[in-house]
């Protein structure tokens, strides 16, 4: 079947259709990860938006129960260019058309992903719908008439309902016991990732999972050893409700925010965000840590960062900086016990370089807060 | 941390000559590395044996060194330089060995050397097997179970104990050299016993098998403040078993998840910290297909062939990068020359590269085409492509082995067990066995099961076969859509109806045969094959497909996946999509081929013209652009040409490049393809062989007019060209049947010449002395070469000497006359050579000088020439002339200075040569020259080591000195044969050497060596009074001939092939064990005499190329 893939400068791309038939609409990204496109399909953070895979070969090792970072697909449409339709791999269930037409998804392949990554680059992010039921024209019109990304509250629509818990087995309900651990962290779930609360787990950590919505009293009734809050879509300009429960928090406990948690760990110190050309999604951004001097090789997926002048009078202080823009990719506040990533240390899809990040956080919950907030 | 202030002068050592395991890559990643130190402000001084290269070239260096790679001379250039730092991880194993044994012993201490970048005891921690598994073992890094051996009483041990089939290693070889599957105890012995006599440490390594298991290769890079990335990772699709320079390989990995991808990777970064490694390294891991374990296989603590790869699939400096890191830069202040962001990053591929091996076995019918760990490819193609098909059919057509597509014919032929078989033992030729398999209709999964491939790429070749069936079965719509014609030929007027429904038909058949194309060519089918299934000419192919707008688009090699805009002119071609960004408008263009895999025959010296041309078009204000598909290669570094095509050196991919390249208009004027011309002289028989077509298509070439070129390579116009000049030739035809063939030997009189017309590097060339022979011969080349005709000559038994000569038509210039030192009969690539000529009369040399220009004027050359010639009893013959760069250009720029290609193509774009160049200066030449071929026999076993018609050289060294005797025994020295200066010497000779092998005995004797000879040589050195040991034939007694090389109780064997067939098995026997027990062996009497020669070299001079010339 044939699918057009729209763009709001007026340019359209004719493929193939994969997954769900209809039409979505959404911010149009690439990401150039050669691999992890499960991850990316069930990353939270892509809510809103229709992803592109650079890499042209897609789908190859298929999709399995184990590499799910939430319950559902997430991304709003997916673009490719060549979607695998025998994949290989011991863990493969699916192939990514299945998948996507499970999740209800609307994909296209067999466009040029490389001219339209281009375009990107040269213009910045836009707005795009993805159709199978109508001409690029009449897709057109609709894309127009449709909200933009900056004006939607993505957060609210994939944070979790319910709280829930996550320790060694996975996934487990509030009423789980939490004596096998050794520390217990609260987990804002802004569009968390599962590989948080696993690599949280493998260190020993239950989480608590809360909704985004979640008053900062009853974050500290739990009465959690850290406090991590999560990645997430959007601009966090928007979230104020959640930057005022953030800044009641802080100083309490020791926090850990990680892509937009960051952020808006940021933004409750009073700094301020900006929203990044084409932003950074893929797997081999090169971040300096300052502290070390050390070059990792991370994970990103971010469409906004932090404003570096805006920290002036925050007391914070930037520890990580991206080597090719310079864009702040990690700040702390030693006294008040904050450490934040900008990029993601639990990887999934990406380089494992970042991990300690997890162990520095316990490292912080270990140490006694020195003095409160003033 | 910046750079060491202590650091001015740094030795880089290169790999020395061309061998299976160790090619071009070297002179890629060391003539990277000295541009990125000297970019630095250091001094740099370069040693390598191998003239061919361009890292031999006297501007690569501050000084460069064509020196043995020995430690007596590595010592001598230190000791003269007197440099502050070493870089050994850029010159291969070769270069690695050296460095080590200069550490060892002492010498970079004694001179106050520094060892730069990877320390010592890291090569040596990842080289030894047993420090490295203990190391591995610390680092919790799981490897392979296995024992070492280091004696044969431990072997038999071991034999007794291990899993079978079990690997066996050699330590500190190159390319596996030595190392093999054994299936059993047996087996295990002589593959064990053989590797401990290779090692350099006499060690083994008995290995658990991992047959089957996928093999993943990563490419790593440290600096010395430990940041560490990976530049690429790279899945072979044959799995563990063969070695990765004979798998086929893709990069990036197809089938690995991203949690498996990230497994290894984090594993490989540990590895590279835990060696302490600085610089570039690789690490092979086997992954478990059906779980997520693995084991770490090996740890190359430099620069390698998988690097070149990388750096290539990805346009990653890999060698740039890491000789910057070895004089203490950090990743993060080292600037990625692309994009300008930081080397600190992991490149992101938006295509799919497949690599191909490129073997010798068209050279060697005999050998074992079995895969295993022993290396034995000669070469390399690299393909890119948005699609594995397409990069794997781009990959393929680039091969030049006589296929353009996924038929190999012969495959039909085969039983359904001998399928089966061919399936299930990785061979050369696999992908055409699975392919063939798929045509008849065979599962994925019965495919897998033999061959252990993942099921992802035969999945993906069944999709090719799929659609090359499909493309045939609709040729008929295929040729109506390209001739542009329509199908229905009805002749009456057709109805309304039939107007209706027909016309809607038509529209559908012609919509779906349009889908088909264009999956076709997206899938890079190509026109070629197009061509053949619909009976149209490639170019009504061509012009088709045009006129339907299937035309190619060039997408750029940028690191990042189009994510930041690069400043690269590094593209591949797509049937899809759109370009990149629109061609050059610059007004003065000109595209030089390359000369694709190398081959026997066809090596990295015509990489070194197609360079120096690239080079030279851009210092005359040209845009310069290559194409070429090697990626071995200095020619595909994106930042020697203006622009760099990484596509197949067919006729299609030219014409694509031309007119893409074309379609880029300067203010006001118009241009076509006319208008950018090629150049052919450059790119080896490649090349040459594309001349034709490309004339038919209207395409300009700048050099000797392709009439000439015709002239040259047909051999009737030719002799008619040398009986019109007066210039003898030896007499002979070419003849197409057997009758003809008789005839013409009969008239000429045996022993005759024989050879297919139109090959390359002598293949199947034989020298012929009975009808019998005759006979023979003819069955053997009919069946190889269908069509070409057959030149019978006279053989003439006397000295060869070649030309290489530049041209304007009018004036030549002969830089120098290149004697060879073997006689008439050896391959002219496989003789010592020796300048300036050392037995040749003044009038003989003025013969040849006056014949070669004559000949030059006659064809109109323009450019270069290389003219071959043998001289008997003071008569001069031309026997051949090849209209383009020949495989000496380097070796006598390099001796003679003068720069041969510059002057070539300042010929060719119209300067005419100064007359007063037509000198020959290498008359006054301080310093005698030879060159000596190098073979890789070690490597392929079962096939034969004596000099002959056909070419079996894979590379080559020079030697020079101011004295003959010092230059041959350089070259001896460098071309690794151990010149013995006492001991025993074995004669066994052909009944025609014999006269003449009693004077070289009797040398021999002279110089206090002991005698021992076979019977009858024993007798005829006997008649001549010399004492002589007689040593029985094979099986005639014991110890018999074979016993004494397997026990070393001879330090060298001479042994001339003898046309007698059963005396000839013994001989391959012998010959093949003395290679194998490393024993010099030498199998012409000039060769020989030349070692006598080579022994009187008493003082040695070093001093670098071009210095006191």
């Amino acid at each position: 079947m044939r699918a057009y893939l729209v763009l709001e400068d007026g340019s359209w791309y004719e493929g193939e259709a994969i997954g769900a038939e209809g039409h979505t609409t959404g911010e149009l990204v690439f990401n150039t990860g050669m691999t992890g496109y499960q991850e990316v399909l069930t990353d939270p953070s892509y809510a809103g938006q229709i992803v592109l895979m650079t890499y042209p070969l897609v789908g190859n090792y298929g999709l399995n129960p184990e590499d799910q970072e939430s319950f559902r697909v997430q991304v709003a449409g997916f673009v490719v260019r060549e979607a695998c339709d025998s994949p290989s791999n011991w863990r493969a269930r699916l192939a990514l058309h299945d998948y996507l037409a499970m999740h209800g998804v609307v994909g296209i392949a067999g466009v040029d992903t490389r001219a339209i990554t281009r375009r990107i680059r040269e213009r910045g992010v836009m707005m795009g719908t993805l159709t199978t039921d109508e001409t690029p024209a009449d897709a057109f019109e609709r894309l127009q008439n449709t909200p933009r990304y900056e004006e939607g509250d993505f957060v609210f629509r994939v944070t979790t309902p319910e709280p829930y818990k996550w320790g060694y087995n996975g996934l487990e309900p509030m009423s789980a016991p939490d004596d096998r651990y050794r520390y217990r962290v609260a987990i804002l779930d802004c569009g968390v990732k599962w590989n948080i609360p696993r690599r949280l787990a493998s260190l020993g950590v239950r989480s608590l999972i809360l909704p985004a919505t979640t008053p900062a009293h009853e974050i500290l009734a739990l009465n959690p050893d850290g406090i991590l809050l999560s990645p997430g879509p959007g601009d966090p300009a928007r979230l104020s409700s959640v930057v005022t429960t953030i800044r009641e928090l802080i100083g309490k406990k020791p926090i850990a925010g990680i892509c937009l948690g960051h952020q808006l760990l940021c933004l409750a110190l009073g700094a301020s965000t900006y929203k990044l050309k084409f932003g950074h999604r893929g797997c081999n951004h090169p971040v300096k840590n300052l502290l070390t001097g050390q070059v990792a090789i991370t994970s990103h997926n971010h469409g906004y960062a932090v404003v570096p002048e805006s920290l002036a009078n925050t007391g914070l202080e930037i520890t990580h900086l991206q080597l090719n823009d310079g864009t702040i990719e990690g700040v702390r506040h030693p006294d008040l016990k904050l450490i934040t990533l900008q990029f993601h240390p639990e990887a999934a899809p990406g380089p494992w370089d970042s991990r300690p990040f997890f162990a520095e956080f316990l490292r912080l919950i270990e140490e006694p807060l020195v003095n409160t907030a003033s | 941390m910046p750079i060491d202030k202590s650091l001015r002068k740094v030795l880089v050592i290169g790999s020395g000559p061309i061998v299976i395991g160790q090619a071009a890559e070297f002179d890629y990643s060391g003539s990277q590395a000295c541009r990125s130190l000297r970019e630095e402000g250091l001094e740099v001084v370069l040693m390598n044996s191998n003239p061919a290269t361009i890292m031999t070239d006297p501007e690569t260096a501050d000084r460069v060194y064509i020196e043995p790679l020995t430690v007596e001379f590595a010592e001598r250039v230190i000791a003269q330089e007197r440099p502050d730092g070493l870089l050994p991880t850029l010159g291969g194993q070769t270069g690695l060995n050296l460095a080590t044994e200069l550490a060892v012993r002492g010498i970079l201490d004694k001179y106050g050397v520094r060892l730069l970048g990877t320390p010592l005891t890291a090569i040596q921690a990842a080289e030894d097997r047993e420090r490295f598994r203990e190391l591995m073992r610390q680092i919790g890094e799981p490897v392979p179970e296995s024992w070492i051996v280091e004696s044969i009483g431990e072997l038999r041990r071991v034999a007794e104990r291990v899993p079978y089939p079990c690997i066996v290693r050699p330590a500190y070889t190159l390319g596996g050299t030595g190392g093999g599957i054994a299936h059993n105890p047996d087996e295990l012995l002589d593959i064990g016993a053989r590797g401990l006599e290779l090692s350099m440490r006499h060690q083994v390594l008995v290995e658990r098998s991992l047959l089957g298991w996928k093999e993943i290769e990563y490419e790593v890079m440290r600096d010395g403040a430990d940041n560490a990335i990976v530049v690429c990772n790279m899945e072979n699709i044959d799995p563990m078993g063969v070695h990765t320079g004979d798998s086929i390989v893709v990069a990036p990995s197809q089938t690995l998840s991203d949690f498996e991808y990230q497994l290894l990777r984090t594993a490989s970064l540990r590895i590279i910290r835990a060696l302490g490694i600085q610089g570039g390294c690789n690490v092979q891991l086997a992954l478990n297909p059906h779980g997520s374990d693995y084991y770490v296989i090996e740890v190359n603590p430099r620069v390698s062939r998988s690097s070149a790869l990388a750096s290539k699939a990805t346009g990653y400096p890999i060698a740039r990068i890491a000789a910057k890191i070895a004089i203490g830069l950090r990743l993060d202040e080292i600037r990625n020359p692309i994009t300008g962001t930081s080397a600190a990053f992991e490149p992101a591929l938006d295509y799919c590269v497949v690599k191909i091996p490129r073997f010798p076995f068209d050279k060697f019918p005999t050998g074992d085409r079995a895969l295993g760990t022993q290396m034995k490819a000669t070469g390399e193609v690299m393909a890119i492509d948005r699609t594995f098909e397409g990069a794997l059919m781009k990959a393929v057509r680039g091969l030049e082995i006589g296929v353009s597509d996924l038929r190999y014919p012969p495959a039909m032929h085969l039983s359904p067990m001998e399928l089966e078989t061919l399936l299930a033992t990785p061979n050369d030729l696999r992908l055409f066995y699975i392919a063939e398999a798929f045509r008849r209709g065979w599962l994925v999964e019965e495919v897998h099961g033999l061959s252990q491939i993942d099921p992802w790429f035969l999945n993906k070749i069944r999709n090719l076969v799929e659609l090359e069936q499909e493309l045939i079965a609709c040729s008929g719509e295929l040729r109506a859509l390209l001739a542009g014609t329509d199908t229905h030929t009805s002749s009456s007027a057709p109805t309304q109806w039939e107007r209706g429904v027909m016309g809607e038909l038509k529209q559908a058949t012609k919509a779906s045969s349009l889908a088909l194309l264009r999956r076709a060519k997206e899938w890079q089918f190509p026109d070629k094959f197009l061509a053949q299934i619909t009976g149209l000419t490639e170019a009504q192919v061509r012009a088709g497909r045009k006129a339907l707008g299937i035309l190619p688009a060039f997408k750029m090699v940028d690191t990042c996946a189009g994510e930041f805009e690069a400043q690269t002119p590094y593209f591949y071609s797509t049937y899809h999509g759109e370009h990149d960004r629109p061609a050059s408008a610059h007004p003065r263009k000109a595209l030089v081929l390359g000369s694709g895999p190398i081959r026997i025959g066809q090596g990295i010296e015509f990489d070194y013209s197609a360079v120096h041309a690239v080079k030279t078009l851009r210092e005359m204000g040209y845009y310069a652009i290559i194409l070429n598909n090697n990626p071995e290669t200095v020619s595909t570094d994106f930042d020697i040409s203006d622009a760099l095509y990484f596509d197949p050196v067919t006729l299609e991919d030219v014409l694509n490049v031309l007119e893409y390249e074309a379609s880029a208009l300067p203010e006001g004027e118009e241009r076509s393809v006319l208008d950018i011309p090629v150049l052919v002289q450059f790119g080896g028989q490649t090349a040459i062989n594309l001349v034709k077509s490309l004339r038919a298509f209207g395409v300009a070439m700048l050099g000797t007019p392709p009439e000439s070129i015709d002239i040259a390579e047909d051999r009737e116009q030719f002799d008619a060209l040398l009986k019109a000049l007066d210039i003898p030739r030896p007499p002979g035809r070419a003849v197409l049947t057997l009758q003809e063939a008789l005839e013409t030997a009969h008239t000429v009189g045996y022993p005759v010449l024989v050879r297919p017309s139109y090959v390359l590097g002598g293949r199947a060339m034989e020298i012929v002395r009975s009808d019998a022979e005759l006979t023979t011969y003819w069955q053997s080349a009919i069946r190889a070469f269908p069509d070409a005709p057959v030149l019978v000559d006279k053989y003439i038994e006397g000295t060869e000497a070649e030309v290489d000569l530049i041209s304007d038509g009018k004036h030549v210039l002969i830089p120098a006359i290149m004697e060879h030192i073997e006689r008439a009969g050896v391959h002219s690539g496989d003789s010592m050579t020796v300048v300036p000529p050392q037995t040749l009369t003044e009038s003989e040399q003025a013969q040849i000088i006056d014949y070669a220009r004559r000949l030059a004027r006659a064809l109109r050359v323009c450019g270069l020439m290389n003219v071959q010639f043998v001289i008997n009893d003071g008569c001069v013959y031309v026997i051949e002339a090849n209209p383009r760069a020949s495989r000496t250009v380097p070796y006598l720029s390099k001796i003679t200075g003068v720069p041969m290609v510059k002057l070539a193509i300042a010929v060719q774009v119209g300067h005419p040569l100064p007359p007063c160049s037509e000198t020959t200066p290498s008359k006054a030449l301080p310093h005698i020259a030879v060159k000596a071929p190098v073979f890789s026999s070690l490597k392929l076993r079962q096939v034969e080591v004596a000099l002959g018609p056909e070419m079996r050289s894979t590379g080559e060294v020079m030697g020079i000195d101011r004295n003959y005797a010092a230059a041959l025994y350089k070259a001896m020295v460098a071309a690794g044969i151990r010149i013995p200066r006492k001991g025993n010497v074995l004669f066994t000779l052909a009944d025609k050497d014999k006269v003449e092998g009693v004077a070289l005995a009797r040398a021999f004797h002279e110089r206090g060596f002991k005698l021992y000879a076979t019977h009858g040589t024993a007798r005829a050195l006997k008649k001549a009074g010399l004492p002589v040991q007689i040593v029985p034939k094979i099986g005639q007694g014991s110890p018999d001939l074979l016993d004494y090389i397997l026990h070393k109780r001879v330090q060298l064997l001479i042994n001339t092939p003898s046309p007698e067939r059963k005396a000839e098995q013994q001989g391959l026997l012998i010959r093949r064990a003395a290679v194998e027990h490393g024993i010099p062996c030498l199998t012409t009497l000039d060769t020989a005499w030349a070692l006598l020669q080579a022994m009187e070299a008493k003082q040695f001079e070093v001093a670098p190329i071009g210095a006191s010339g």
